[in-house]
């Protein structure tokens, strides 16, 4: 089929590409805009390595067309550090409480924690750990990236004094 | 995947006639959630994807004195972050808040949770005891019907080639009524039912009997079953253990499960009576609060 021509905004900036009506918005995020830290993990909704926030709302890209990106904003993790390379609070957390081991995971983590925040800046541990329920880690056992998650809360509130 | 076309079409009759002029081979996308993984792993096919999220109608989310219009593809988040919407119906909030993860409520339907026709899907019974009917628009203009009639077996309901959900439409809850939806799964979220119930009563005035009861099960039979006998025994009886347990029977009666990965045939007949009396007490609650 024809490719078609989509125009969305990407981590702040207009983006025009063109992509297939089949491929995926992680496929068009991963191979046509080069944004490769938005992982691949099962291809089917249960893992969350994908997950980017489009339009506001969080979501497993490997669930979505790249074609419905039209008119939509879209955050990935390559959003999240500041222009000048500040991580952002959940970069720095899962950094330095070592909320990852192979890392697969962790994009998706940091992008679902991030909408999780938003909603709700102060969650508790078993808010987190039902918020985060969509995103899977093989390796951590998930407490680091609770813990990680709550300091990073903390951090943005405090911020926000 | 294999290659399609994509349409967003902004009107209905635009929709209609999408669907209509591609035969069978024409699939509508609300969420995507099971369409697109179905689509990816060949179990289905369509040469046209027809998104539904520009067309007013089927993103409508709106109360009114007569009720609920739910547009087939309004997501499960729209009706968690619709507060009057969850204080009207909290029976749809629980099912609307258990579809899988956040990201998952953020894009899946209510109206594709139907469409697909699982057995095990969670908003189903919920629809069924609200008393929901269908709108149904086709090349031969549109239909209702009721949401217990919708679903035929499992993954297949009463749509036919060219034919689109457009919308269900819940009747306003009564005074004195109140539901709740449970399911039972091993894991806390992310996981899909074993067994599920789904209870509405409404009270008399006293509060202490019932009027009228409706109760729908889900993950036991092929398709998301009414177990109308089981609410309409309630009728006139008082509100108490003995009345709950006799309609947690008559569910049990009508439960027709198999044994798969999930549960076998003896424990989710189990389950049907415990959840089901479970969703009658609390049902029975939100009545008495309201």
């Amino acid at each position: 089929m024809a490719k078609v021509i989509v125009n969305a905004v990407v981590n702040g900036e207009p983006v025009e590409f063109f992509c297939e009506p089949r491929q995926s918005l992680l496929e068009v995020i991963r191979d046509v805009l080069l944004l490769t830290g938005t992982k691949e993990g099962c291809n089917d909704g249960n893992c969350g390595a994908c997950n980017v926030i489009l339009d506001g709302v969080l979501v497993d890209s490997c669930c979505v067309l790249g074609v419905e990106a039209q008119g939509k904003t879209v955050e990935t993790i390559e959003g999240l550090a500041g222009t000048d390379g500040d991580l952002h609070p959940l970069q720095r957390t899962f950094l330095d409480l070592t909320g990852l081991q192979c890392g697969i995971c962790t994009p998706g983590f940091i992008v679902s924690a991030k909408a999780l925040l938003e909603s709700n800046p102060n969650p508790s541990e078993h808010e987190i750990r039902l918020g985060l329920s969509g995103n899977l880690c093989r390796c951590t056992g998930y407490d680091k990236i609770v813990l990680a998650v709550q300091e990073a809360g903390k951090m943005l509130t405090e911020a926000k004094r | 995947m294999i290659d399609f076309d994509y349409a967003v079409p902004t009107s209905l009759s635009e929709a209609v006639s999408l669907m209509g002029s591609n035969g069978g081979s024409a699939r509508m996308l609300a969420g995507g959630t099971d369409l697109l993984i179905m689509m990816r792993a060949g179990r289905r096919l369509a040469k046209l994807v027809v998104d539904a999220k520009s067309v007013p109608e089927l993103n409508e989310l709106s109360l009114t004195d007569s009720g609920l219009n739910l547009g087939a593809a309004t997501s499960c988040k729209r009706i968690w972050d619709d507060e009057p919407v969850v204080q009207a119906y909290p029976a749809l909030n629980d099912s609307a808040s258990i579809i899988g993860s956040v990201q998952i409520q953020g894009r899946a339907s209510v109206g594709g949770n139907l469409c697909n026709a699982a057995p095990s899907a969670d908003c189903t019974p919920t629809l069924i005891v609200h008393s929901g009917v269908c709108t149904i628009a086709g090349p031969n203009g549109t239909r209702q019907v009721p949401v217990e009639e919708f679903c035929t077996g499992p993954g297949t309901n009463v749509l036919q080639p060219g034919e689109l959900l457009v919308n269900i439409k819940l009747p306003s809850a009564p005074t004195n009524s109140g539901a709740h939806y449970l399911r039972f799964t091993p894991r806390n979220e992310m996981d899909i039912a074993v067994a599920g119930s789904a209870a509405f009563v409404q009270l008399d005035e006293s509060k202490q009997n019932f009027a009228s009861a409706r109760i729908s099960l889900a993950a036991v039979a092929p398709t998301p079953l009414f177990a109308k006998a089981a609410g309409d025994l309630l009728v006139g009886k008082p509100v108490n253990e003995e009345s709950i347990q006799q309609a947690a029977e008559a569910a049990k009666a009508v439960a027709k499960p198999i044994t798969d990965m999930r549960g076998t045939v003896d424990q989710r007949i189990h389950l049907v009576g415990v959840l089901t009396a479970r969703a009658l007490r609390k049902a029975v609650e939100r009545a008495r609060e309201a």
